[in-house]
């Protein structure tokens, strides 16, 4: 079972077991891990489930899309190199770090 | 594992009503406003007990999904369900399924008993309403016929998918969002599908004009039959007399059916704020702070009626928007004045809608607008619609189109004003000619 590592952007870090297959956003959802907001629910409309990746995991993520691309642009907290819209992030089975915004709305 | 399964489950401590205990707060309608509600409200520190209750035999789910990607197939249904039951349990909310409530007694104070069709009883300090919208039902003869299907709960859509198999002609009726949606879903199923709009375009006052002519163009050339302009006569029988065979127009043309699926709108539900004496109206009336008549009831979502929370909306307009957007926003509103704050509504309404590789995202609302911009890119496949008024940029309807959506929305929320003439060059990006001060033609106030 993979954890899904959230630090948030006061440094508060939560480890929550996640489903192979599910994406980081319902990982976070469903665990009410506060940071993740998706109002969309995953349909990539909403930019509101925006996480900054840990460099090491970048390389097990699927590529990003150029809606998501686009969508990264309309983020509440600027983007970064490693910006992606966690809705977009399928578990495969390894870990994944993550660290949220200070806002997504 | 089933569908069904994945979306029936949880066993105790969930199930079950709670008839003796009395809660906090008692939140009818286990939908999008109720959980974003009793979310928002552990969120801002309320500490009483809180009691989600639904009519559903389900989990409490998202209902955006139903009509897209859990039609399709391409999603599990464990992935609509809002929090897993660890969730709740954590947070003190006792999550009531399947019990109706039909009748509530309450006292000045807020306090009060719901009592429900089965018999069990939920007395409360405090009462909210979160208790959305049904769908409108066709009139027509036949309209009782089996296959005829709606498309507004979980349930629906489980028996669409059940029956769907057996149907190779597929007739929508209503050329909303929903029947959008439906009708790309099924055309992706393989299905032959006709959707039938009663009136003389498609998305009825949601979008612009503009914009529901090229949904019109985008869907036929996908292969959508569209039919403007239609009337359904009658619904007619198969060799059985109980099942639905076909759909009749009013120029007698009969069209094949095996499934009739109706997306015609949606009636907020009411019942219980009128029995409770509140002011009703296109929805329950609530003020700014979503608060009802009686001063103590909140009413949350689709049911609720509220001001125009748009800044320069007319004084005194009311409105009642039905999108997820507006339930979240005007749940967290709700949540501070159950807790004793006064916040307005924030942020800026917003809705989206996919429909085969359309996706289209709508910033602001596009009422009383006197001016629109088109960008529209064939090449990239990207549509959108700028609505002004008085030289202020007020939404957006956006075709694939993120960046013009973001760049609006955010210009939106922040006061500012996106110049109409700089807009038309769809190589423009929006964010670019984002300006703080209103435009040149902007009339002075009051005029």
């Amino acid at each position: 079972m993979p954890t899904v590592h959230f630090t948030d952007a006061d440094g508060t870090v939560r480890e929550i077991d996640g489903n192979v297959g599910d994406s980081v956003m319902e990982t976070a959802v469903r665990n009410g891990v506060p940071g993740i907001v998706a109002e969309c629910g995953g349909s990539l409309s909403c930019a509101t489930c925006h996480v900054f990746v840990r460099e090491d995991c970048f390389e097990q993520l699927p590529p990003m899309s150029d809606m998501e691309d686009e969508m990264l642009y309309g983020t509440a907290i600027d983007r970064q190199d490693n910006s992606r819209l966690s809705c977009q992030l399928k578990l495969d089975g390894d870990d994944v770090f993550v660290t949220t915004p200070s806002t997504q709305v | 594992m089933s569908t069904a399964e994945t979306l029936q489950p949880t066993p105790q401590p969930m199930t079950g009503t709670r008839a003796a205990t009395r809660t906090g707060l008692l939140i009818i309608g286990a939908s999008q406003a109720g959980v974003q509600l009793a979310v928002s409200l552990r969120a801002l520190g309320f500490d009483e007990h809180i009691t989600l209750l639904g009519d559903e035999d389900h989990r409490p789910y998202q209902r955006p999904a139903l009509s897209k990607e859990f039609l399709q197939g391409t999603i599990e249904s464990e992935s609509l369900i809002f929090r897993s039951a660890d969730y709740w349990v954590e947070h003190n909310i006792s999550v009531v399924k399947g019990e109706r409530i039909v009748r509530v007694d309450k006292d000045a104070d807020g306090s009060g008993v719901a009592h429900a069709a089965s018999g069990a009883s939920f007395p409360f300090s405090r009462l909210a309403l979160t208790v959305g919208a049904r769908a409108r039902r066709m009139e027509v003869e036949g309209a009782d016929l089996d296959r005829v299907l709606y498309l507004r709960n979980a349930d629906d859509a489980l028996e669409l998918k059940a029956r769907i198999g057996e149907a190779q002609d597929v007739v929508l009726i209503g050329g909303g969002f929903i029947g959008l949606e439906a009708a790309s879903s099924l055309q992706k199923l393989g299905k032959n599908v006709t959707l039938l709009e009663l009136g003389p375009r498609l998305v009825g006052r949601a979008v612009g004009e503009e914009t529901a002519e090229y949904f019109l163009q985008a869907h036929r050339a996908r292969g959508l039959d569209i039919r403007l302009n239609t009337n359904v006569s009658r619904f007619a029988a198969d060799d059985s007399g109980r099942a639905v065979a076909g759909v009749e127009l009013s120029d007698g043309t009969v069209l094949p059916a095996q499934i009739v699926l109706i997306g015609i709108g949606v009636i907020p539900n009411t019942d219980l704020a009128e029995q409770l004496g509140l002011e009703v109206g296109n929805g329950i009336v609530v003020d700014r702070y979503s608060i009802a008549s009686d001063g103590t009831t909140v009413a949350v979502g689709d049911c609720a009626n509220m001001p125009n929370p748009v800044p320069g909306s007319a004084p005194g307009e009311r409105i009642r928007l039905e999108s997820v957007n507006n339930a979240v926003e005007q749940a967290k509103v709700a949540a501070y004045s159950l807790t004793g704050r006064r916040e307005e509504y924030a942020g800026i309404p917003w809705f989206w809608s996919n429909q085969a590789d359309l996706k289209l995202q709508i910033a602001g609302l596009c009422t009383g607008h006197d001016q629109t911009v088109i960008r529209r890119d064939d090449e990239r496949g990207k549509f959108s619609v700028l609505y002004y008024r008085g030289g202020q940029i007020i939404a957006a309807d956006c075709v694939n189109a993120p960046l013009d959506f973001m760049a609006v929305k955010n210009a939106l929320a922040s006061g500012r004003n996106i110049p109409a003439a700089a807009a038309a060059d769809p190589a423009t990006a929006l964010k670019t000619i984002t300006t703080d001060s209103p435009t040149a033609n902007q009339p002075p106030e009051g005029a």
